[in-house]
């Protein structure tokens, strides 16, 4: 095939699928083994300085924030994380200083609420390098590429644009139509942390609502930490087969973390703290309040349960899962007034 | 002529959802575009698919707007709740016919930048990045920018082209492999509403919003806007259109943003 255009952004998480192959064959378990741990030793066995890592979910939907701060709390450093939609996820991982470089497809933002503060001062100083821009569509491509054990995926987006000219795609003359045709290639992350909302103690896993790209990104990463709101018995899951969307074979650490997307919104769950993430994005404005804000919420804490007290227990909790069955009044503290 | 007061704001997020008819498919991004595809809905296009590229598909009207273009109300009562491959795939196969994008920059060909304001290495602004905008840009049939428009989001030259518009003109979309028959078709600002010629693909002026003038047209912008011999004036929203718009976003998140 002809190459007619090559990106020249940095090709990250790619190995020869052959090679991948091999890993796997070497190093996944395959038979149902108890992958129960807790947070400390899934993260201080499979995240290490320097580490790829992929989040679950969408940026601030069903994210693992309790890993995140668990990677925070043992201070973790030169991450490469992969801004596939990352929102409130990647902000507080850039804040907290755990990251070197990013591949963006989108990041550094919070959506609706604006840019993130934090993430803007690590990017436009340049302590956080990006390493390639991608698109949404394009980086669950990789992860699809890598989860068939493919070397990429051919794709008719990122064409013509300057996205493309830092991406590390290549377009070439596609052998049926002669017409140019871009090749994303896979992304095998080294860890994905992906929340979910029931599975068994060996990693059988249910999700409600929308799957984004953790059907892809399940397999495309070698090691795979689920966090969930609930372990339930193989009996349940065995129930219902036809929910199952990641399998145990993927799996190597399975962590029981009720609220463990909290400040963020858990569909069918809870729904986002947002007068947390309004105070985190005002602590974030300046260096010393984003400080701050991780010695009171992260290192001043014990674990997940004594943060979850921090931002106010049972009462709020409960409130957030009212708001996420719309019996609660809804507040917005970030709109300008 | 509306007896109700109506904002900038309300003015585009109106002119917009004019723009969507019924039984077709819509991809919207957070904020204006979410209200403009839900009053659509709710009015003239109680048909109209609305899809969300986390996987949400044809969502009921929720009980607040969405936040994010994946949390639970993009959701709500709907069809289907899918992944990104699913919708990105049903796009790529010309399912698409809609997408709402936003620009902190647009030029003359309708080229999209939402990655970053100076220099790429040194940026002055970094902005978050494609995310699915260069996906919808490059598949969908029918793409409408909805975006405030001055001197310095209405430029010569894009400070990076995140999506493509018509990129160097006629036929360079062809050329570069993206599926024919797309591209922008209507920009909407607080000032008017914009086309592409169909011959040098260039934005021309298609309407102006009530009270605003030819002269504010192209004084807020920094490429030359072509302007038909007659120039439309958007129709003002409705009391109707303004009742059902406000009952959609209860609690201001986007109106009083």
């Amino acid at each position: 095939m002809e190459i007619l255009d090559e990106g020249k952004g940095e090709l990250l998480g790619w190995v020869d699928p052959e090679e991948h192959r091999e890993w796997v064959r070497k190093n996944k378990c395959l038979s149902m083994e108890d992958k129960t741990m807790d947070l400390h030793e899934a993260i201080s066995k499979f995240v290490r300085d320097g580490s790829y890592i992929a989040m679950g979910g969408f940026g601030h939907v069903r994210v693992s924030m309790a890993a995140i701060y668990e990677i925070i709390r043992q201070r973790k450093r030169d991450l490469i994380v992969a801004g596939k939609t990352a929102v409130h996820d990647l902000d507080v991982l850039i804040a907290a200083d755990c990251v070197s470089k990013v591949e963006v497809a989108y990041s550094f933002g919070h959506e609706l609420r604006g840019l993130s503060p934090a993430s803007r001062r690590a990017v436009e100083s340049g302590r956080v390098k990006v390493a390639a821009e991608w698109s949404n569509a394009a980086f669950q491509w990789r992860f699809k590429a890598a989860a068939s054990g493919l070397p990429f995926i051919p794709a008719y987006v990122l064409l013509g644009t300057d996205t493309f000219k830092r991406s590390a795609a290549k377009v070439v003359k596609d052998p049926f139509t002669g017409r140019p045709i871009c090749l994303i290639p896979a992304c095998f992350p080294d860890v994905a942390i992906i929340h979910v909302h029931r599975c068994d103690k060996y990693g059988n896993c249910q999700i409600d609502g929308a799957f984004v790209m953790d059907y892809e990104l399940a397999r495309a990463a070698k090691r795979l930490i689920i966090t969930t709101e609930e372990i339930v018995s193989t009996e349940e899951i065995k129930k219902e087969p036809w929910r199952t969307c990641i399998p145990y074979f993927y799996v190597d650490a399975v962590v029981e973390v009720p609220y463990g997307c909290h400040p963020c919104n858990m569909p069918g769950c809870y729904y986002f703290d947002e007068e947390h993430i309004a105070e985190y994005l005002r602590m974030t404005r300046t260096e010393e309040g984003t400080k701050e804000y991780f010695n009171k919420y992260v290192f001043g804490v014990e674990d997940f349960n004594d943060y979850l007290e921090l931002v106010g227990g049972v009462e709020k909790l409960n409130y957030l899962r009212r708001l996420e069955q719309g019996r609660a009044k809804f507040v917005y503290p970030w709109i300008s007034s | 002529m509306s007896k109700v007061k109506y904002t900038q704001t309300e003015m585009m997020i109106v002119a917009a959802s004019r723009l969507l008819e019924d039984g077709k498919t819509v991809f919207t991004g957070t904020g204006m575009p979410i209200l403009a595809a839900l009053l659509a809905k709710k009015t003239h296009a109680p048909r109209l698919a609305i899809i969300y590229e986390a996987g949400g598909m044809c969502p009921e009207i929720p009980p607040t707007i969405p936040i994010s273009v994946g949390d639970s109300m993009t959701t709500y009562k709907a069809i289907m709740a899918a992944s990104m491959d699913y919708v990105m795939n049903f796009i790529q196969a010309g399912y698409g016919e809609y997408a709402f994008l936003g620009a902190a920059q647009i030029d003359i060909y309708g080229n999209i930048n939402t990655t970053v304001i100076g220099p790429y290495d040194k940026p002055k602004v970094r902005l978050p990045g494609s995310g699915g905008a260069n996906d919808f840009g490059s598949l969908c049939w029918r793409i409408i920018v909805l975006m405030r428009q001055d001197k310095q989001r209405f430029v010569e030259r894009v400070d990076f082209v995140t999506t493509p518009g018509y990129l160097s003109g006629p036929g360079a979309r062809e050329k570069a492999g993206l599926p024919r028959g797309t591209g922008p078709w209507r920009v909407i600002t607080q000032l008017g509403i914009y086309g592409f010629d169909d011959q040098d693909k260039r934005m021309t002026l298609l309407s102006v919003h009530p009270g605003v003038s030819i002269e504010d047209v192209q004084n807020n912008s920094s490429f030359p806007i072509k302007i038909p011999k007659k120039v439309e004036v958007t129709p003002e929203p409705t009391d109707e259109e303004l009742k059902v718009l406000r009952s959609l976003d209860p609690y201001g998140v986007v109106l009083r943003k």
